[in-house]
């Protein structure tokens, strides 16, 4: 496995007790905004149902519904752009800013501009990109990356925020939540009224009317893609909606699974760009595959495209819960991100996140598009075995213990031979040297070892 | 009824008490119990750790063993009830699926056994004492059961059942997890304890003997001799009498 490793990183991150207070804190507020939001529903089962066959169908059509909303976003003034990889992606955007001259980009919350690493090819290029959610702002003043998907700086304090803020904004500390949203708020007004560029992700676009949908509770979402006189949106292929009508049921999906909202304070529908008075002069919409066809050839993986970004299985998921989001070393964390990430991320860097879970199935549990968490963390399990990508210890030790089933004499043998060096004194400091009997001892007594069908 | 009870090789190896009372507790209700599989597996560790070849290795072997005519197969644990209810046949050629097939409808966890196909809540048992419950993942969430082993804790007489802080939340145990990532498994079973010893409980009783050796492995390490951690079958086939007083 690799050296930094999920392992390494999340060791550090348990023995942080702040970071724990602060994970288990926000975590357990937003699984209990879900859970009253959600009970509201008397139908809310039957909408994941839904939700989950709707999904189903546009993936099974997605080639289809993706030409009908590249022409419908044409139509309406707008125009599309393909990008295969992270790096087409951000060279498409880079471009086109070169190609409108623009120098000041202010981004609303995208975790797909972090899948593709858009900032720092922005500022290779000289453009200067400006994170406008709040969560986001801190993060970048701070040069952090996300560690959550909905709450980026779930792993800060407010005094963290505070003498950040102080640091880098030359201001007197504050550590009041309110003071410092106002700051941040005066400083960005600038940067809207400045910019030339907004980016933007997108929650939905739906393929019938070309209509690209950002759900959000600051505004700078609305600020960002409707001052600078460029827009570009940056969004994954399964974002797609096929109906406008979809929409009545996704969105109340996200926000009451997300935070606990009955509807988030904006929603704006974007449907091209400027028509007579308000809006950018030119809309781009880059449409990014970035692994998501190699999921979609999977039936099980597939799945995982339905995915909402809400994050109910990251809040619930009770190893992220402890170890934060950087511990994924992936813009995606949670049981979601240890599906996606390999497909997104890299094969081979993120192969070990799928073990990083008890499978204990919360995930799946909360997921409001039914997304069956576990089963694929079991699949790509295998597929990293396969590739000789997991512990090797642990395949050393399941390929003897399948051959002691096997000869069960042998079998007892090595028991009763276990059972004597277990009665010796020291047996426990020889067998906390072993590999895996040393994790198991690390904070665990060994239980001694009976003889199994013994009359007692 | 004919009941094979399969112990499970968790409790085979390391606490054969859970297997002799759920037997006592079968018996007592007047049925007859034959073991299964002393000493296998259902293959769930090979199945967790993403090896499908030893998965398939060893859960073949479990469907060879002898029924003896058994009606019902019951298991104290709902994680290797998920196994062979859920995943071995994942592993199977197409050949081996009908004995697997033939098995799987009469194949239960103990408390859902007994609540769900005797419809029995009270099995006679008293205990006295404070406990609290854990739910353990896979009885919870792979296999849906939420009540029974409440209802049947209830029923216990002297037992006063106290509510235990996030009792369905893992404790960190996961099979493999257990081993590849022993700090954030120790970071969880440390919380669950934390709750444990907040809700003054003087046993926390669960249903799986997974949980089991996490938290318990956990208190004696620690050197704590209290709370207990017992398993369902334990606590059921108590008969202290003086629970009776």
């Amino acid at each position: 496995m690799a050296e930094r490793g999920f392992r390494k990183q999340s060791t550090t991150a348990v023995s942080d007790s702040g970071l724990r207070a602060a994970l288990d804190h926000f975590t357990g507020a937003f699984v209990r905004m879900r859970e009253s939001a959600q009970d509201e529903l008397p139908n809310w089962e039957e909408m994941r149902r839904c939700a989950h066959r709707i999904k189903a169908h546009t993936m099974t059509r997605l080639d289809d519904y993706l030409l009908q909303l590249e022409s419908k976003l044409e139509a309406a003034g707008g125009q599309v752009l393909w990008a295969r990889t992270a790096e087409e992606a951000s060279a498409v955007i880079v471009d086109i800013a070169g190609r409108h001259g623009c120098k000041r980009a202010v981004k609303s919350k995208s975790m797909t501009s972090e899948e593709v690493h858009l900032n720092e090819a922005l500022q290779r290029a000289g453009v200067t990109p400006v994170e406008t959610d709040l969560g986001e702002y801190v993060a970048q003043l701070a040069q952090e990356r996300p560690s959550h998907i909905l709450a980026p700086i779930i792993h800060k304090t407010r005094q963290d925020v505070g003498r950040l803020l102080a640091e880098k904004l030359k201001i007197p500390y504050t550590e009041e939540v309110e003071e410092m949203t106002r700051i941040a708020r005066s400083t960005l007004r600038r940067d809207f009224f400045s910019a030339d560029l907004g980016i933007s992700g997108a929650n939905f676009a739906v393929a019938e009317t070309g209509t690209l949908v950002i759900v959000e509770n600051e505004g700078n979402a609305r600020l960002s893609t409707s001052l600078p006189r460029v827009h570009v949106v940056l969004m994954g292929i399964e974002k797609l909606l096929p109906r406008f009508a979809d929409l009545g049921l996704f969105l109340p999906l996200l926000t009451r699974a997300a935070t606990g909202q009955k509807m988030s304070s904006y929603v704006s529908l974007i449907t091209g760009p400027r028509q007579q008075d308000d809006g950018p002069d030119h809309l781009y919409v880059v449409l990014l595959d970035n692994g998501r066809s190699q999921m979609l050839a999977d039936p099980l993986m597939r799945q995982a495209l339905y995915c909402i970004r809400c994050s109910a299985c990251i809040n619930i998921c009770p190893v992220y819960k402890r170890t934060g989001g950087h511990s994924y070393d992936s813009v995606y964390p949670g049981p979601i991100g240890s599906v996606i990430s390999p497909f997104l991320m890299g094969r081979d860097s993120h192969s070990e996140l799928p073990f990083a879970s008890t499978l204990c199935g919360a995930c799946a549990e909360v997921c409001p598009m039914r997304i069956p968490l576990p089963e694929q963390l079991l699949s790509l399990r295998r597929q990293a075995a396969d590739r000789g990508r997991s512990n090797p210890h642990l395949g050393r030790a399941l390929r003897m213990w399948s051959f002691l089933q096997r000869h069960p004499r042998l079998r007892g043998l090595v028991l009763a031979m276990a059972r004597t060096v277990q009665r010796l004194p020291g047996s426990s400091a020889l067998f906390s040297r072993l590999p895996l009997l040393g994790e198991w001892s690390s904070f665990r007594s060994l239980p001694s070892l009976s003889r199994p069908g013994a009359k007692r | 009824m004919r009941i094979a009870l399969f112990p499970t090789c968790l409790v085979s190896h390391f606490r054969p008490r859970v297997a002799d009372c759920a037997e006592a507790v079968l018996r007592r209700l007047g049925h007859q119990v034959t073991r299964m599989g002393e000493g296998s597996c259902c293959g769930q560790p090979a199945h967790s750790a993403g090896s499908p070849a030893e998965a398939g290795q060893v859960g073949r072997l479990w469907l060879g063993n002898d029924l003896n005519d058994a009606d019902y197969v019951v298991i104290p644990s709902g994680s290797c009830t998920a196994m062979l209810r859920h995943h071995l046949q994942h592993y199977l050629a197409p050949q081996e699926q009908q004995r697997l097939d033939e098995l799987r409808p009469r194949i239960y966890e103990f408390s859902e056994f007994l609540v769900d196909v005797l419809e029995v809540e009270d099995v006679g048992a008293s205990r006295r004492g404070r406990g609290a419950y854990h739910a353990s993942c896979h009885l919870l969430r792979d296999l849906g059961v939420r009540s029974a082993p409440l209802k049947l804790l209830q029923r216990v007489k002297g037992l006063e059942l106290t509510p235990l802080e996030k009792y369905d939340e893992c404790c960190g145990f996961g099979g493999v997890f257990s081993v590849l990532y022993p700090e954030v498994s120790e970071a969880m079973a440390a919380d669950k304890i934390r709750n444990l010893q907040a809700s003054r409980a003087d046993m926390l009783i669960l249903s799986d003997a997974g949980c089991l050796l996490q938290i318990e492995g956990a208190l004696r390490k620690a050197h704590s001799k209290r709370p207990s951690v017992l398993h369902l079958a334990e606590v059921l086939a108590g008969r202290s009498e003086e629970a009776h007083g």
